[in-house]
């Protein structure tokens, strides 16, 4: 354990743990939301240390679509045991009926089907109030106005004109009947302070996020991986072995990667400081129109 | 995103440079005055933007920009739909970016006046906020106010920003003129550390570099300010406070209290107390994110164990024992009210100060302020984006400290009971020492002394229900069946408390709300006399029925619904009221342009149009007498 950490990520730290302390205090069902992304790896070794020495009073719920990178299963796997946290994964079983997927149904619908859906059927099942979610407010811009601990409706909207307002450090987490309440522990992070704290602290972090050599096409300006047999080529289409790397990872056909040579944490610091995209530019669901992840959050999406 | 080359590794930071750690900012001013271009354009002159933003940009400023084939900038911090097809920024959004210097968080904030709450919201999480006044324009009634708002949220340092220098041709008097203008405010409402920068956020002078355009101006760029005002770490010189957040105890062997250290520091060793209590106790181990240390200081998460077995819930504040903190059941706080309903006074609300939760009533505000002139107004409410100060009586003591000396400690929200919305914001000014002062006596006739002497307990039988459901009709029945048993009883209704008592209130929200709490007042002296009280009011609000219950002994209150529906309830109409409300006469009339909220969970319910009163009489006499309070025969 490094201790000499840079003076604001200490204080981004220590206002993550007070977020998680307050949002179970006053809760009856909480849930982390996994991804298996870095996000989520940050946000399960900061609730770790948030209710040391005991164990998070909570379990990890995974929206699985069937569609991720190999990788990140055995990864999933492999985490839950070692912190021996208690793992739910939920697939939405209309997907799994209708064999929901990118190649027929487009992203747009795959991801609403599967990920929207699905997670609202997984908190509704399971009856979740709290639901602590990874994401960011440096990510998007809609995101920026997100509130720290954001409240959803019974059927787990959210109305940007409708959010509480949030003072000092002082959140309101009282809900009324069928209300939930989602809280973002990362808020104030950003994609920097992300991997700065992974090289610190020694996170493990699936390896899609290195560089390696890996069988890829092109395709609408992205570079997508195919990771296994399910892929669907276009005419005359056939994978080529590139050393490409991962900065965000999700259904591994709507995942766009990047050329690098990025073999550590390190590398990958000194790509990000001299880089030119943002994080989100390998989304395929991003660009669905311009305000899209404003329209999909307002539906439920995380 | 770190600006440039960076050699430094991991740490984001050159070499050998101080660490400042992260500062907090808040942009304000008037609509016009460019707040949205100025951190557009910071972002974008120093690289903080990725290429593929910058390509979405210049196809959004072609659509919704205001420059015309220039890239608009404040697009880049505009977030929301509505507001980009607005032109206006309606909420609050948070924006980072870091140079090599230091990592920053920007507020961003509406500037109009109904979005006061926005900005407040903003200004409560900032170190230091940048106030833009138009060059051509001036200091403004928007600059005054904003001002004002930073100075009560006690923000450490204020920049003021003349923005749009180019506008009148970089001319070093208007400045000055500007500067003056502005200083004469600042000192009149006390407004500390005031630092003036004279820039174009447009064409980026003085914003990281230093303008040739303003060689008269020998202070510093507006960022290279940012990267190096200290942010003194004046918590951490305060009295030692940790707000216990969370008692840990994950199995029998461990039993910790987490919180994060408001002020001040502890180590292992001190000697504390968990007020409002006083026992004491020993820290004999502090745990932080980074494993266990011998001392942790303001700002940091914790879990400490203590050397003994004292009982600490969340809420408690642990202290040393040698600076014990204040602690009142009611105070005096500034309130900024933030929520479309306007305050009622004697209302119940819900308050959450660090992590105590109390149920806490205003009264009137003593004033409220006028945000521009300065001067105090009389006001018998707060009204959304008022700013007053108020007495608040909370129904336990909550452990303080003054707003100006600790916002940890110092600050608060208030929550409505009924819609759990957050609708004020609080900064408490000192506590009145109410609890230290009137003693409630305790005699040596007390409540069971009366039982005795009556043959019966007492307690509250509250009739709620539209007007014409019949409840004075019942009321009467009911006490003629108790006088029957041997049970002395009081009738209190509109006829005889509106005539005296409640003479001087009307109709309004905030006089039913205080009527309904002065006859809950009474009955519950009356029933404490040891009588039988019979309430028969209207008493729409069930935040006021929830009043009256809870200072009531638990089982001595009945609540009782004479329900009806209005359709009945018109069709009756006894006094002519429905009549005269329908043609306008009767404004605020309950059932008819006034809400009737129907008690969710009443110990009687009756069905008036079913049951005939006397009927309806035997039904609470059989509630009374299976509740003990009185006997059947």
């Amino acid at each position: 354990m490094n201790k000499s950490k840079p003076r604001h990520l200490q204080q981004l730290v220590d206002e993550s743990i007070f977020i998680f302390r307050e949002a179970v205090s006053e809760a009856e069902r909480p849930v982390l939301l996994y991804s298996i992304g870095k996000d989520s790896s940050v946000l399960l070794n900061l609730a770790l240390k948030a209710f040391a020495p005991g164990k998070p009073p909570f379990p990890l719920l995974h929206v699985d679509t069937t569609w991720k990178f190999k990788a990140m299963y055995a990864f999933r796997d492999d985490l839950a045991k070692r912190y021996e946290m208690d793992l739910i994964v939920h697939q939405n079983p209309y997907c799994l009926e209708n064999n929901i997927n990118p190649f027929d149904h487009g992203s747009a619908r795959h991801t609403e089907l599967w990920k929207t859906d699905g997670l609202i059927q997984a908190l509704q099942q399971h009856k979740f109030d709290v639901a602590f979610g990874g994401a960011r407010r440096d990510e998007e811009r809609s995101r920026a106005k997100e509130r720290v601990f954001s409240v959803r409706s019974p059927s787990q909207g959210w109305d940007p004109k409708q959010q509480r307002p949030e003072l000092w450090n002082t959140y309101n987490n009282k809900l009324a009947q069928g209300q939930s309440i989602r809280v973002f522990p990362l808020s104030n992070w950003t994609e920097l302070d992300i991997w700065q704290y992974i090289a610190i602290e020694e996170i493990d972090i699936v390896p899609l996020y290195f560089a390696a050599p890996r069988p890829v096409v092109d395709r609408d300006g992205l570079i997508i991986m195919v990771d296994d047999d399910r892929f669907r080529f276009l005419p005359d289409e056939k994978p080529e072995i590139r050393s490409v790397r991962f900065r965000t990872l999700g259904c591994y056909p709507l995942s766009g990667a990047i050329e690098s040579n990025a073999t550590s944490i390190n590398d990958i610091i000194r790509e990000l400081e001299t880089g030119t995209t943002s994080e989100r530019q390998g989304r395929v669901i991003d660009k669905d129109g311009i305000a899209s992840m404003e329209r999909k959050r307002q539906r439920g999406y995380f | 995103m770190s600006s440039s080359h960076n050699d430094s590794g991991i740490s984001g930071l050159v070499s050998g440079s101080e660490d400042l750690g992260l500062l907090r900012f808040l942009t304000c001013g008037s609509v016009d005055d460019g707040k949205s271009t100025l951190i557009g354009r910071l972002l974008y002159d120093r690289k903080l933007v990725y290429d593929d933003v910058v390509d979405q940009l210049r196809e959004e400023s072609k659509r919704f920009g205001t420059q015309g084939d220039e890239i608009d900038f404040a697009l880049l911090v505009d977030g929301l739909e509505a507001e980009r097809e607005q032109g206006i920024t309606i909420d609050v959004a948070y924006r980072y970016f870091s140079t090599d210097r230091r990592r920053f968080m920007v507020a961003d904030t509406p500037g109009h006046e109904q979005y006061t709450r926005n900005m407040v919201t903003g200004a409560s999480n900032a170190d230091v906020a940048l106030i833009l006044v138009d060059a051509s324009k001036g200091v403004r009634l928007q600059t005054r106010r904003h001002s004002f708002i930073v100075n009560l949220l006690d923000l450490e340092h204020v920049v003021l920003v003349v923005n749009k220098m180019d506008l009148v041709d970089y001319s070093q008097s208007r400045f000055n003129g500007i500067v003056d203008e502005y200083r004469l405010f600042a000192d009149g409402i006390g407004l500390k550390s005031v630092t003036e920068i004279p820039v174009s956020a447009l064409r980026s002078d003085n914003l990281t570099y230093r303008s040739t355009n303003m060689s008269w101006f020998d202070g510093p760029s507006l960022l290279e300010y940012l990267e190096t005002v200290e942010v003194s770490n004046r918590s951490v010189l305060r009295p030692s406070r940790l707000p216990v957040q969370r008692v840990v105890r994950p199995d029998s062997e461990f039993r910790g209290y987490a919180g994060t250290i408001a002020t001040g520091t502890i180590k292992v060793g001190d000697e504390l107390i968990a007020a409002p209590r006083r026992d004491q106790f020993k820290v004999t181990s502090i745990l932080t994110a980074d494993g266990e240390v011998d001392e942790a200081e303001a700002g940091r998460a914790v879990t400490v164990t203590i050397d003994s077995e004292v009982d600490i819930s969340r809420g408690d504040v642990l202290a040393k024992a040698t600076e014990l903190p204040q602690s009142s059941d009611r105070l005096q706080a500034s309130i900024v009210w933030m929520s479309t309903s306007p305050m009622l006074p004697g209302r119940p609300y819900i308050i959450k100060m660090g992590h105590k939760v109390a149920v806490a009533s205003f009264e009137a505000p003593r004033f409220v302020w006028n945000v521009t002139t300065l001067e105090h107004v009389a006001a018998r409410t707060l009204e959304l984006n008022s700013i007053g100060v108020c007495h608040i009586d909370l129904d336990t003591a909550v452990v303080f400290e003054p707003y100006v000396e600790s916002k940890a400690m110092g600050s608060f929200i208030v929550i409505d009971r009924e819609t759990l919305e957050t609708v004020a914001a609080g900064m408490i000014q000192f506590g009145l020492r109410r609890s230290e002062n009137i003693h409630w006596h305790t005699f040596e006739v007390n409540r069971d002394t009366r039982r005795e002497l009556m043959g019966h307990d007492s307690g509250v039988v509250w009739m709620t229900g539209l007007s014409g459901a019949g409840k004075s009709t019942i009321a009467n029945l009911l006490e003629r069946r108790l006088a029957s048993l041997g049970v002395h009883t009081y009738i209190l209704d509109g006829d005889n408390v509106r005539q005296g008592l409640n003479k001087d209130l009307g109709f309004t929200d905030a006089d039913r709300v205080e009527n309904i709490r002065r006859v809950a007042e009474v009955a519950k002296l009356m029933a404490d006399s040891g009588i039988v009280v019979i309430v028969s009011f209207i008493s729409p609000f069930r935040a006021e029925r929830e009043f009256a219950r809870r200072i009531m002994p638990e089982g001595t209150f009945f609540e009782v619904h004479v329900d009806v529906s209005v359709a009945v309830a018109e069709s009756r109409d006894p006094k002519g009221l429905y009549l005269k409300a329908r043609a306008g006469k009767l404004p605020n009339f309950t059932g008819i342009d006034s809400p009737y909220e129907v008690p969710e969970f009443p110990e009687v319910r009756i069905n008036a149009a079913e049951s005939s009163p006397t009927e309806s009489a035997d039904i609470i006499v059989a509630a009374l007498v299976e509740a003990g309070i009185v006997r059947a025969s």
